[in-house]
């Protein structure tokens, strides 16, 4: 049982590894990643300035600007990941090796929010010095737990999504590609979520974003708690709540779907 | 030591729905395997020959716990992969022919790592592992380079050798030559012996399409056409078995219309023929009840006008084998 435990330690730094290492060694990210991301930030600053809105929209936007790195993780490198690698070859591999596969996928989770994190910081970085971004922070404590639960719970459905898509072809690909830019609405990428109207608000509250970026804005901003959408302690509730249901909806969802898989001879079967 | 057997199967079938567009008259299912029942001893090199869609795929997806046979049973190491894949995935590993498996942006030694990791090994032990397999496969220097920028030969071989970086009881390799040149094939065949040889437990069962290399490779082997094992013995004994028939090759110039009829001629007992467009010939090939039958073969090809270029009565090979048990060629 030791070993066994020893080996998914080791499973998940190698897969890990992969995100965290290989994924940073060819530098056009920098341009594809950062500094592009940071145009379509820099639009939406220059609209809120353009109308006048106050100072923490544009601290909102450069905020949004830099969570949508883990979103575009979550979604491609996470959600369609066990597509590719079953075209490549190496879901057959990671099949037959005697370790979980949760632990496959943990790795995927825990490279991919290194990797993100490379671009989100870079994004937030720069966003906050170009458009001197004045910060009022509340909380520190609270802030740093609710990035956390939110990429915790943001991961987790990832990791749901992994394993409904694993035996899935195309489908999967057009998915993904469904979920992209409905998301930066709903989760209020570039704008106070409790515009929205409180029941759509609470709906997109399932995204982890929604919550993640609206509990941030809030505990980041001197007048964030004004335009916040549900009470800080209870977002942070909810965003504990999502962390479970998805890490274990994810488990029996992988299970679900290997057997599937196994039984319908999908599971290896490329080009679908 | 859990079983005698490396590998058992009794009964095992496995079928594939189609999908509505392809169903014809039948009730849309398509049979991969048929009732297979074969037994590999612990330590054999055993092969499984047979055309392409013969069931050789499905038969070690079954046995490597990617697939769930319909019926039957399968046990690996005397353990049932059905009831408990995860301690047969503790015994085995697999490597297949024209994979790329793998990330092409890490290098030969991270990706072996990689792969060694989701077996539990120290890499202290795994990079004393890599440096021996790449100098005994030839691939040192390539042991920094990406992965994406390795020929397909030499991806190859560094698949091979991650196939054996777990020290697997039993090993799995499915066409692991395909598409490669002489040399690469060569060396990775010699490579699968030195291994086998050196460790008198461990089992391979390789699939191909290669007669000269299961005839080679194999203590024995089984032939499998259809989802059927038609024969299981070992090379030698396979061959022996066509002794007592005449074996003749006749090459002719192209030769592309009305081949079937050389099957009517009396006397012929199986017959296949293989195309050498680059040489402009026809290389036919039979098996006949016995010497005297050859001139109703040479008299029907001369009443086509065929020209015969070449004509020898030869041992019989691995291909004969399979002609006489399936009634045509591999390639055919």
């Amino acid at each position: 049982m030791k070993t066994d435990f020893k080996t998914n330690i080791k499973a998940i730094i190698a897969r890990a590894y992969v995100r965290v290492v290989a994924g940073n060694r060819e530098p056009s990210w920098v341009i594809s990643e950062t500094v592009l991301p940071l145009i379509s930030t820099a639009a939406f600053v220059y609209v809120y300035k353009a109308l006048n809105a106050p100072e923490e929209f544009t601290g909102f936007v450069v905020l949004g600007g830099a969570m949508s790195a883990y979103w575009m993780t979550v979604l491609w490198s996470m959600a369609a990941q066990f597509y590719w690698e079953k075209e490549i070859g190496n879901l057959d591999l990671y099949m037959i090796a005697p370790i979980s596969r949760m632990s496959i996928l943990l790795g995927m989770a825990s490279g991919g929010f290194v990797y993100a994190s490379v671009r989100a910081g870079s994004v937030f970085l720069l966003g906050s010095l170009i458009f001197k971004i004045d910060f009022g922070v509340i909380d520190f404590g609270r802030l740093f737990l609710i990035f956390i639960l939110c990429q915790f719970a943001l991961f987790g459905l990832g990791m749901l999504f992994s394993s409904l898509f694993m035996i899935y072809g195309r489908e999967a690909w057009h998915g993904v590609s469904l979920f992209q830019e409905p998301v930066y609405l709903l989760s209020g990428f570039y704008f106070p979520v409790k515009s929205l109207g409180f029941t759509l608000a609470l709906t997109a509250s399932l995204i982890p974003l929604t919550l993640g970026l609206d509990g941030m804005r809030q505990l980041a901003f001197k007048k964030g708690v004004e335009m916040g959408f549900l009470n800080i302690n209870l977002e942070i509730g909810i965003l504990a709540f999502l962390c479970v249901f998805f890490m274990v909806a994810s488990h029996y969802a992988l299970q679900f779907m290997e057997n599937l898989g196994k039984k319908t001879g999908r599971l290896t079967l490329r080009w679908q | 030591m859990l079983s005698d057997f490396a590998v058992e199967t009794l009964d095992l079938c496995r079928s594939f729905k189609l999908k509505k567009a392809k169903k014809e008259n039948n009730d849309g299912l398509v049979t991969a395997l048929d009732n297979v029942s074969l037994t590999i001893r612990k330590g054999e090199l055993f092969g499984l020959l047979g055309p392409n869609g013969a069931g050789k795929t499905t038969l070690i997806k079954i046995l490597s716990t990617l697939l769930l046979p319909t019926s039957g049973k399968a046990l690996v190491d005397g353990i049932d992969v059905v009831r408990h894949p995860e301690k047969v995935r503790k015994r085995i590993n697999m490597v297949t022919g024209g994979e790329t498996s793998g990330y092409g942006i890490l290098t030969v030694r991270e990706t072996l790592w990689m792969f060694s990791q989701f077996y539990g090994i120290p890499t202290r032990i795994v990079r004393e592992r890599i440096d021996h397999m790449l100098k005994l496969l030839d691939m040192e220097k390539f042991a920094r380079t990406k992965i994406g920028k390795l020929s397909s030969g030499m991806r190859q071989k560094m698949n091979i050798i991650r196939g054996f970086i777990c020290d697997p009881e039993i090993l799995f390799l499915d066409e692991p030559t395909l598409g490669l040149d002489v040399q690469i094939s060569r060396d990775v065949r010699k490579y699968i012996k030195r291994w086998v040889k050196e460790n008198t437990k461990k089992t391979v069962l390789l699939t191909t399409h290669y007669m000269a290399e299961a005839d080679e490779l194999c203590d024995r082997l089984a032939i499998i056409d259809q989802g059927k094992v038609l024969i299981c013995d070992s090379p030698s004994n396979l061959k022996k078995s066509l002794k007592r028939d005449a074996v003749f090759h006749i090459e002719v110039g192209l030769l592309t219309d009305g081949l079937d009829r050389f099957k009517a001629v009396s006397g012929v007992k199986s017959f296949a023929y293989e195309h050498r467009h680059h040489l402009g010939r026809t290389l036919l090939k039979f098996i006949l009840e016995d010497d005297s039958v050859i001139s109703n073969v040479t008299g029907t090809l001369s009443q086509n006008g065929s020209k015969i270029i070449t004509l020898s009565k030869v041992e019989p090979t691995l291909e004969d084998v399979f002609v006489s048990l399936v009634g045509k060629g591999l390639e055919q």
